[in-house]
């Protein structure tokens, strides 16, 4: 019964990496150009709250892989974990203006 | 005549393509068919080693495109199969020495007296991949169960279809049961539900392959798993329904049962 408390097997692992793998690859989006979405997604975000621009991170994938066709599914999603440092946020809009 | 052509991709070098070719071929032609092969491969032929005619080349597909001669005068006939026929690539020229304008042309003259074209298309998407996509109107895919081949198996789908391809079918070659079964191989579904396209053929890691290769006679119809796997894509080619061989069988109750706890 060891199975249960085994990790993941390798198989799970590289249908894991492909899935990810070929969304970037059909939707043929450089890691350059990911870089500049990203910067202005912080620019913008940044702009109504305080944010960890350093750790954000973005990713193209895939609506929780359930779309019937796998990584096939034709409509990619994009991802974005952006750390809020500071959630008073009224403030820091207010300062804007 | 009615003619189809075919082109045996994977974009990704060594996951079969040439034995896939050469399979497929021999097997229409020992249904009766009339078949060329035709290695698009310049510079680095390998299907006529393949096939074991390397010893009967005289001509080849570049000086049919620069017309040295006549395109029968390149066509070599496989004496063990009635109806088989091979068109050699250069060995000594490189990929630029044909242009897709030129494939096309060569392909519509052996349309009038073949019914099955089989290219054998060269690893990668450049030139060479662009000759033998030119003339083809129907794609065999060929890919093995690993990260690098299903990626770029993807990359190719994508490029046929942009270049207006209808039928694209998969073939998944060197599939391990024994591995698949423990979990570390991907399955022939995890491969199909991610490359999305029909599937044609599996064919198991067979060591009869490479002894196959080794007598330069295609093992297709013999009595091994891969000859019966490559037999049946043979009849799946020719339009026919032919249920998918079960590699599992034989395998214990048990052993079942647990299968069923590492897909958990």
């Amino acid at each position: 019964m060891r199975h249960f408390f085994r990790r993941k097997s390798s198989c799970e692992i590289a249908k894991g990496r492909l899935k990810i793998l070929l969304i970037s690859d059909r939707v043929n989006c450089s890691p350059e150009m990911m870089e500049l979405i990203k910067t202005d997604i912080a620019k913008v975000i940044s702009k109504y709250m305080k944010i960890d621009a350093e750790n954000m991170e973005i990713q193209i994938s895939t609506v929780g892989g359930k779309s019937g066709k796998g990584a096939g599914g034709k409509h990619p999603v994009l991802y974005a974990n952006i750390p809020i440092l500071d959630v008073s946020a009224q403030e820091h809009a207010i300062n804007l203006k | 005549m009615e003619s189809q052509v075919i082109v045996v991709t994977s974009g990704k070098g060594g996951v079969g393509k040439t034995t896939t070719s050469a399979n497929v071929g021999t097997g229409l032609a020992k249904l009766g068919k009339k078949v060329c092969l035709i290695d698009t491969d310049i510079g680095l032929r390998n299907l006529d080693v393949v096939m074991g005619l390397e010893n009967r080349i005289v001509y080849n597909l570049v000086d049919v495109v620069e017309g040295s001669c006549r395109v029968k005068q390149a066509l070599i006939r496989d004496k063990r199969h009635p109806g088989l026929y091979l068109m050699p690539s250069a060995q000594t020229r490189d990929k630029s020495a044909v242009s897709p304008g030129q494939m096309v042309k060569v392909i519509e003259h052996l349309k009038e007296q073949f019914e099955y074209i089989i290219l054998d298309c060269p690893a990668g998407i450049e030139q060479g991949f662009q000759n033998a996509i030119a003339g083809a109107d129907r794609a065999l895919v060929v890919t093995t169960p690993e990260v690098s081949a299903i990626r770029d198996a993807d990359r190719i789908i994508g490029l046929l279809e942009a270049n207006g391809f209808k039928q694209m079918d998969l073939i998944i070659n060197r599939l391990r049961t024994d591995m698949v079964r423990k979990g570390d191989m991907m399955s022939a579904q995890d491969v199909v539900d991610i490359l999305a396209i029909p599937l044609i053929g599996i064919i198991p890691d067979d060591e009869n392959v490479v002894i196959a290769t080794n007598q330069g006679e295609p093992l297709v119809g013999s009595d091994s798993p891969a000859g019966q796997a490559y037999a049946n894509v043979v009849l799946r080619v020719e339009g026919k329904e032919v249920p998918f061989i079960n590699f599992e069988k034989g395998i214990s109750f048990w052993t079942k049962v647990t299968g069923i706890f590492h897909k958990a």
